[in-house]
């Protein structure tokens, strides 16, 4: 049935290999990377965490060079249209490639981490495979790349939530997340099977031509889609689809629960825009919810839900960890709006967006992380008067929650500001969702000022000394990801230019 | 008749859809770690039987090639899961899903 390929087509299909090689050195590398710091584990057997961190950071940092050498290379479809190079691509390679750097320098900090028992292990290996995956999930155009690049993402990040395997938490949350990860994925990739029935084909640019060309059943491609949906919604952390998170946010490592709520939903959010623009068909024009889009109605669905349930239920959360999932859930709705406009505004404030979150939240786990290494405790309770005790982490944690609720004059503020904005240029059809955005950032002010509440203004039942002193590292992270939240709050031009830049590559997608 | 003397798409669809239910049944009533797992396998497999079968009526390879790596990663899935159930009965001594429960809200 299926004919041997002659001479000439395999010499043809070598040269493809061959010229696509020169196009994919940032994840050659970064493989090069994961096998070096196994390598250095299993040869020096480093009693200290420092000879992995340095190598896996200092590999980390060298592979931006790489990324940055592919701005010249855009446009380009690698390995028979399976993976391709553009500016939206690149744009997460170094979202990504800075989240793993933040990520090793934050598990630097934590004690969490560095006492463990047995060392360290793989644990930065796993950290920098998590890297190549989710880079890879940005740059996915096929079926089989995207299934490949969100188990090897996930796959990792399993075993990185159950490190700490003496700790009757963490391996719980391993538990719930690999159950939860496993039946989504299972739904993903029987909903690309469905897809792959309708259309013939794996690439997806092919199959939103075939789709729009062909025509299809709405019925089926809409079941199809659903299940996809399920399985991206699991990685974005989106109601209904959240129900892992908090458990596992709780249990993780606080370093790994930081990378997870910041990389591993920026995944998940790229694959979302990259798949649901391009592969499944939506009415173009001004009508916003013409027949064949009602994955847009879903995805509104998704996000006015997990607005509101991020932002209330986080209201009675009594551990920092457990009200920062929430809060991610609430953020994941706040994404979810930029992605539903669908314009060119909305996508550049989705990026945007998700890079103000990459300084927020990893701030406020890093501060968490000092905070733990000195109290061993993660409860809000027991940050009573470390305010002034603490005075770096105590102004770091208020700016780092200032904005996530979304006020001036941080980051955040600019984020959600270009959200709302773009929903409300589209007229009066996306006012609602603009509303509960905003009803439900008033509500997060609550929760999120209880910290500093209790920091500042609630003196600790036990005694404290005077001065509690955190390491030179994470004092020196803890400020400069301040100084960036404050600054890029104030002059935000070059990060939405950065955004704007990414997002040329739909020009001819969006409406 | 003819329904039942030839083997057709529909047929191969059919039987992946009743796995896949059966997977979904399973995950969802179990309350065993492992049965759940073995629950995903199934709807692995139905996904499995999906891509075969349209690949072998639609004349090409992609699927084909696609449910070799479907097996490959259930393989490691099942690999890392079986560990981390393993973790799990050592601390909680059970592998029972709802006893698995400390952490509340």
């Amino acid at each position: 049935m299926y004919e041997l390929p002659s001479g000439a087509e395999i010499q043809s299909v070598i040269e493809t290999l061959k010229s696509s090689v020169s196009y994919y050195l940032p994840e050659i590398f970064l493989s090069a990377l994961f096998l070096v710091v196994i390598m250095v584990d299993l040869i020096f057997r480093p009693k200290k965490h420092h000879p992995l961190s340095l190598t896996s950071l200092a590999g980390l940092l060298a592979s931006l060079y790489f990324i940055w050498q592919q701005h010249a290379m855009t446009g380009r479809e690698i390995f028979f249209g399976m993976y391709v190079i553009d500016e939206f691509a690149i744009f997460f390679k170094y979202f990504f490639v800075l989240s793993g750097v933040i990520a090793v320098l934050i598990s630097m900090a934590s004690d969490e981490l560095n006492q463990r028992a047995s060392g360290l292990g793989e644990y930065y290996a796993l950290v920098i495979g998590m890297v190549i995956g989710m880079v890879m999930m940005a740059s996915s155009a096929d079926l089989l790349m995207i299934f490949l690049s969100m188990e090897l993402v996930s796959l990792s990040a399993y075993v990185l939530t159950g490190y700490l395997k003496r700790e009757p938490r963490s391996t719980e949350g391993a538990l719930k997340y690999l159950i939860y990860g496993a039946v989504s994925s299972g739904l993903m990739i029987y909903g690309f099977s469905i897809i792959y029935g309708l259309t013939g084909e794996t690439n997806i640019i092919e199959i939103g031509r075939a789709l729009g060309e062909r025509g299809y059943d709405p019925v089926t491609l809409m079941t199809a889609s659903i299940m996809i949906l399920a399985g991206i919604g699991y990685k974005v952390g989106a109601v209904p689809f959240h129900f892992w998170s908090p458990d596992v946010y709780e249990g993780a490592p606080i370093p790994v629960t930081a990378f997870l709520s910041v990389a591993s939903k920026a995944a998940g959010f790229a694959l979302l825009i990259r798949f649901f623009y391009v592969a499944v068909p939506h009415g173009g024009g001004a009508e916003p919810l013409s027949p064949g889009s009602e994955w847009l109605l879903l995805l509104m669905i998704l996000s006015v839900a997990s607005m509101i349930y991020g932002n209330v239920v986080a209201l009675w959360q009594t551990n920092v960890k457990r009200l920062l999932a929430y809060s991610s859930i609430a953020h994941a709705g706040y994404i979810l709006l930029g992605i539903i406009v669908m314009d060119e505004l909305g996508t550049q404030a989705t990026l945007f967006y998700m890079l103000s979150y990459l300084l927020m939240n990893f701030g406020a786990f890093l501060v968490a992380v000092i905070i733990a290494n000195k109290t061993g405790s993660e409860n809000i309770e027991d940050y009573r008067g470390l305010g002034r005790r603490m005075p770096l982490a105590g102004a770091a944690m208020t700016v780092f929650l200032i904005s996530l609720v979304g006020l001036p004059p941080t980051v955040g503020f600019i984020g959600k500001l270009m959200i709302f904005s773009a929903l409300l240029a589209k007229g009066s059809i996306f006012l609602w969702l603009a509303l509960v955005g905003i009803l439900t950032s008033v509500i997060s002010l609550y929760y999120y000022m209880l910290i500093p509440l209790n920091m500042y203004l609630r003196e600790s039942s036990e005694p404290l000394p005077d001065t509690i002193r955190a390491g030179v590292l994470p004092q020196v992270v803890t400020a400069g990801l301040m100084l960036l939240t404050l600054y890029f709050g104030i002059f935000f031009t070059p990060l939405s230019d950065f955004a704007h830049y990414a997002i040329r590559v739909f020009g001819n997608q969006l409406y | 008749m003819e329904f039942l003397t030839t083997i057709g798409l529909d047929h191969f669809l059919i039987i992946s859809a009743i796995l896949f239910g059966f997977g979904l049944f399973a995950v969802v009533t179990r309350k065993n770690a492992i049965v759940v797992l073995m629950g995903v396998e199934l709807i692995l497999n139905a996904a499995n039987i999906n891509l075969l079968a349209f690949s072998k009526y639609n004349g090409g390879m992609e699927g084909v090639m696609f449910s070799l790596f479907v097996i490959v990663l259930a393989a490691a899935e099942a690999a890392i899961a079986l560990a981390i159930v393993i973790n799990i009965y050592k601390t909680f001594n059970t592998v029972d899903l709802p006893s698995v429960d400390s952490m509340k809200e």
